[in-house]
């Protein structure tokens, strides 16, 4: 005889929506490329210098910056970055 | 139930529906009633998600309602449990609960205050840093993103001494009564010892607390960081005999810690780590109005306090958060 012990499920019970990564450029030539400061210490200046390195080779740029590094990336902002860059560069430092 | 990363580390309580039914018995809340949403991920959870944890945890059913609340207050935008999570300080939690309920459930808030050996505090905070990590998904090495962490974070709770103290509690200052059920939650540290065991009076001995309160995070960062004091009975008899107020104390302890901030621009003393150059010529506050937070706990013998200092303040970082328990 077995003794079966059932144990009821601390969890949420979801199982996450698994999505595959959007396809990677090739290349950044001629596309969008979104410069995203989270906002961090220091980041500027990491932003800053890739800027420069991006738009010496004529890729276009724009810049986009986290309220607080503390939380997540409000959804309006996630939506402007989706909507009008190809690729997006998030910078952490300190 | 290790291997399912159902736990801390620690073996677990095996959440059988006996136990459970037994649990939901300390709370006159409905099993399906959704009371938080629970960060990172924000799954609504119900109280018997919650009661499930806290048997794991070693919970007796009449903590329920301190664990349920304990998650009411970190589970909101003013807390920020997803960034105290995802931060890399060694932060977590730290809950203090005032008022009858903590007497009731025999919370302990004397002698090893801070440590083990008594089963309300030892496990109130560990259901709810569970519930964050079954049900928000929020474990070590996954959001949890902390360098070093502390013991603390393992759950860390404790209720304030405040029968014996003529100051007001920890709660009332936060626009509460003394007959209410009141849990506060903080982002802290582990907490460091303060030792004084020489000043005989207030005047010497909040130089020294405000001496180490300074330090707290570190020397250089101000205005920024909140702390929580834990003065123990033998140091805040120095005050009370002395006839000072809570309200004195506070005021003068903050002329203390106001800051000269030409000792403390990054490059100063040699050290890379400070403020920005353009703050030089100024003298600010160590901590902002009301960021550093009194309780008084601790064992009747020692002249010793403790520092649990904070993490980033305001809308940008964690808000001290308070409610009261609902039975």
């Amino acid at each position: 005889m077995t003794n079966t012990k059932v144990l009821l499920d601390p969890t949420s019970e979801n199982a996450p929506a698994e999505r595959s990564l959007s396809k990677r450029p090739e290349t950044l030539i001629a596309l969008t490329v979104g410069l995203l400061d989270i906002s961090k210490g220091r980041g500027d200046i990491f932003l800053n210098r890739l800027e420069e390195k991006l738009t010496d080779t004529g890729i276009k740029v724009l810049r986009f910056k986290k309220p607080t590094f503390t939380k997540p990336a409000p959804v309006d902002l996630r939506h402007e970055i989706a909507s009008k860059c190809d690729a997006v560069i998030e910078a952490l430092a300190d | 139930m290790f291997e399912r990363s159902w736990t801390d580390g620690l073996p677990v309580v095996p959440p059988t529906a006996e136990r459970v039914r037994k649990m939901l018995g300390g709370t006159s809340r409905s099993a399906d009633e959704i009371v938080v949403s629970v960060p990172p991920n924000l799954i609504e959870c119900s109280v018997e998600k919650i009661a499930i944890n806290a048997v794991m945890a070693g919970c007796k059913p009449e903590f329920l309602p301190v664990v349920i609340s304990a998650l009411e207050t970190i589970c909101t935008e003013e807390f920020n449990m997803h960034g105290v999570l995802a931060t890399t300080m060694s932060v977590g939690p730290v809950f203090v609960v005032n008022g009858p309920i903590a007497r009731d459930i025999g919370m302990n808030s004397g002698i090893n205050v801070l440590g083990h050996g008594n089963r309300a505090n030892s496990t109130i905070g560990r259901a709810v840093q569970l519930v964050i990590n079954n049900v928000g998904g929020g474990g070590p090495g996954g959001v949890d993103r902390s360098t070093l962490g502390h013991m603390g974070k393992q759950g860390f709770c404790f209720s304030e001494n405040e029968l014996s103290s003529p100051w007001p509690s920890l709660a009332e200052n936060r626009g509460y009564s003394s007959s209410q059920n009141v849990i506060t939650a903080f982002t802290g540290e582990g907490p460091r010892l303060v030792m004084d065991q020489k000043s005989r009076t207030p005047e010497s001995l909040i130089r020294t607390l405000a001496e180490h309160l300074i330090s707290t995070v570190s020397s250089r960062v101000v205005v920024g960081m909140d702390a929580m004091l834990v003065l123990s009975p033998e140091h805040s008899a120095r005050f009370h005999e002395a006839g000072w107020s809570k309200d004195r104390f506070l005021e003068e302890i903050t002329g203390m810690m106001m800051i000269d901030t030409d000792n403390i621009i990054a490059g100063s003393g040699g050290i890379e780590e400070g403020l920005p150059a353009e703050l030089k010529g100024m003298s600010l506050p160590k901590f902002r109005p009301g960021g550093l937070l009194l309780a008084q706990a601790g064992g009747p013998a020692g002249l010793f306090s403790a520092i649990i200092g904070g993490w980033l303040n305001g809308p940008s970082g964690s808000e001290p958060t308070s409610k009261e328990i609902l039975l």
